[in-house]
């Protein structure tokens, strides 16, 4: 009698479970066939490689966007990934000091602002000073986005460490500097390197910090110190127009920006099975 | 062992935490090409007091240390000397296994050399007869020199232990401590550490701490007793085990306590 009623309860256990797991995946299957459906038939060689033409015409792509987007995501990471690990390793090397409660704190702080928020932050700091919208401007918003995740994920991978090994680096007469880099660091490399790239991928898709910053752009456009496109941005210009040609554009756009998101995120989780095995 | 010269020797050493003395006024003499071993129960400090002979304990947050360790008679924490260059001096093997995991087995050994100074750095051919010269005393050459660019992570735990031998005496240490060096390892890993020591004293001053009596027995020349922090009894090692003087030494060894 117990014995079918533990029975019972583990059965309905794990059903709800399994439900759970299917409710969670079910919204990534219907975006990603949603995408497809409505994206996939847009893409062609010419959208990848050709910028938008005049509204209205059929024809044209998102290269500038394309373009855009690495640059600005490029920016972003040359400066908030430096930032980012060097604060981590700072934190989880002088795990007491007091410059390591404050840092953590403001960077659990600065993870929970909204991104928007940041976006306006930017906007004042660096548009509003030189009154015109920048890529420049939007790679700042990205970078302070990444500098808290980055610094976070860089500590606990550190913290993994064990300290025996730290030791074994200064018994052997290493400077602590050079135990830090050489030793601890070098060995978590591959956690710092993943956690860097599921950064990246994470800020990849941000429109919010770009909408009054980078602004967007119809051209193709290098020049850091101008307005540029980004694709999530053209996708929200995009969905939000008036034209048919431009909502199958803004589907096409969103298809190319989430597999961007995912090959990285793929490419950050065969990082980790990688040192795993080897 | 008229002929052993004292090349480490503690004088009233008292070694903190905080306000806790781990380390209690101790005297100690290490004679050069010996093993000492280093015996108690757990907590008694005797790691502790291996950890100051390196420099080591000071990097413990609160930690500091009283009296004086001379190595060849200078004070090792006089003014004048650099606790980096001390190490390269007194190498440590830890308790478990340390090889460095993103290293090959030759970057390992190599490693030791490559943070020395500039001047008379170690290169090229050179370096590769020292790597084979700390591998072969470590009886690991055999074993690894078909796989020195291979991952040292790929070694089993005794021969790791091997490497990280190997990987302290290449820099030409005068001391090696040991801190339970056998403690994660299997009999047969066991073993073969403690035949090395006895090849090892030839070229170094050995200190092992060990929480293994019949080990201390087998491989060292002088056993020192420790309970509570304080030094309780030190001799050769066979008058210790056969004829201790002092009361809880007999107790810890006849294993009625520890």
């Amino acid at each position: 009698m117990t014995r079918a009623f533990r029975r019972v309860k583990s059965n309905v256990m794990v059903g709800l479970m399994i439900a759970a797991v299917v409710l969670a995946v079910l919204p990534l299957v219907f975006i990603l066939a949603t995408l497809i459906i409505k994206g996939a038939s847009s893409l062609n060689f010419a959208f990848f490689t050709r910028t938008p033409v005049p509204a209205g015409e059929v024809g044209g792509g998102v290269a500038h966007a394309i373009v855009g987007t690495l640059i600005i995501v490029g920016t972003a990471s040359l400066m908030g990934l430096p930032i980012g690990i060097a604060a981590g390793i700072y934190c989880a090397e002088y795990r007491s000091s007091r410059l390591t409660w404050i840092t953590r704190f403001v960077a659990d702080v600065l993870n929970g602002t909204p991104s928007i928020v940041i976006g306006v932050f930017a906007w004042t700091l660096i548009v509003a000073k030189q009154k015109h919208f920048s890529a420049l401007a939007g790679s700042a918003a990205l970078a302070m986005l990444m500098i808290p995740m980055v610094m976070r994920t860089t500590e606990e991978m550190i913290k993994l460490v064990p300290n025996s090994l730290r030791e074994a680096a200064l018994a052997l007469g290493y400077p602590r500097w050079r135990a830090t880099l050489s030793v601890v660091v070098r060995s978590t490399l591959p956690g710092i390197v993943t956690g860097s790239m599921l950064a990246v991928a994470r800020i990849a898709g941000e429109t919010a910090p770009l909408l009054f910053t980078a602004l967007g752009s119809q051209y193709l456009s290098t020049a850091l110190n101008q307005p540029m496109a980004a694709l999530p941005l053209t996708v929200f210009t995009y969905a939000t127009g008036p034209y048919e040609e431009w909502h199958r554009f803004a589907w096409a756009s969103a298809l190319v920006l989430i597999m961007v998101v995912f090959v990285l995120s793929v490419a950050a989780r065969l990082t980790i099975g990688r040192t795993r095995h080897g | 062992m008229a002929d052993a010269t004292v090349r480490l020797a503690t004088d009233s050493l008292t070694a903190t935490y905080g306000t806790f003395a781990a380390v209690k006024d101790v005297s100690l003499d290490f004679a050069a090409n010996r093993v000492h071993a280093l015996i108690g129960p757990s907590g008694c400090g005797k790691s502790t007091f291996l950890r100051t002979l390196n420099r080591l304990h000071e990097l413990t947050e609160g930690a500091a240390v009283e009296g004086q360790v001379l190595l060849d008679g200078e004070d090792v924490y006089g003014p004048k000397v650099n606790a980096m260059q001390l190490r390269r001096r007194v190498g440590m093997v830890f308790q478990k296994p340390t090889p460095f995991p993103m290293l090959s087995v030759y970057d390992n050994v190599a490693a030791g050399l490559r943070v020395s100074n500039k001047v008379g750095r170690v290169r090229g051919a050179a370096l590769d007869e020292v790597v084979e010269r700390s591998l072969r005393q470590a009886a690991l050459w055999d074993e690894v020199k078909d796989r020195l660019k291979k991952s040292a992570m790929a070694l089993s735990g005794g021969q790791q232990q091997r490497l990280c031998i190997a990987r302290t005496i290449a820099p030409q240490p005068e001391v090696i401590l040991l801190d339970e060096p056998t403690a994660s390892l299997d009999p047969q890993g066991t073993q073969r550490i403690e035949d090395l020591l006895a090849d090892l004293k030839r070229d170094f001053t050995i200190v092992i701490v060990t929480h293994n009596m019949q080990q201390a027995a087998r491989v060292s020349d002088t056993t020192t007793f420790f309970y509570l922090g304080e030094m309780i009894e030190t001799g050769p090692t066979r008058r210790i085990f056969t004829a201790p003087r002092q009361e809880r030494t007999e107790a810890y060894i006849t294993g009625r306590f520890g």
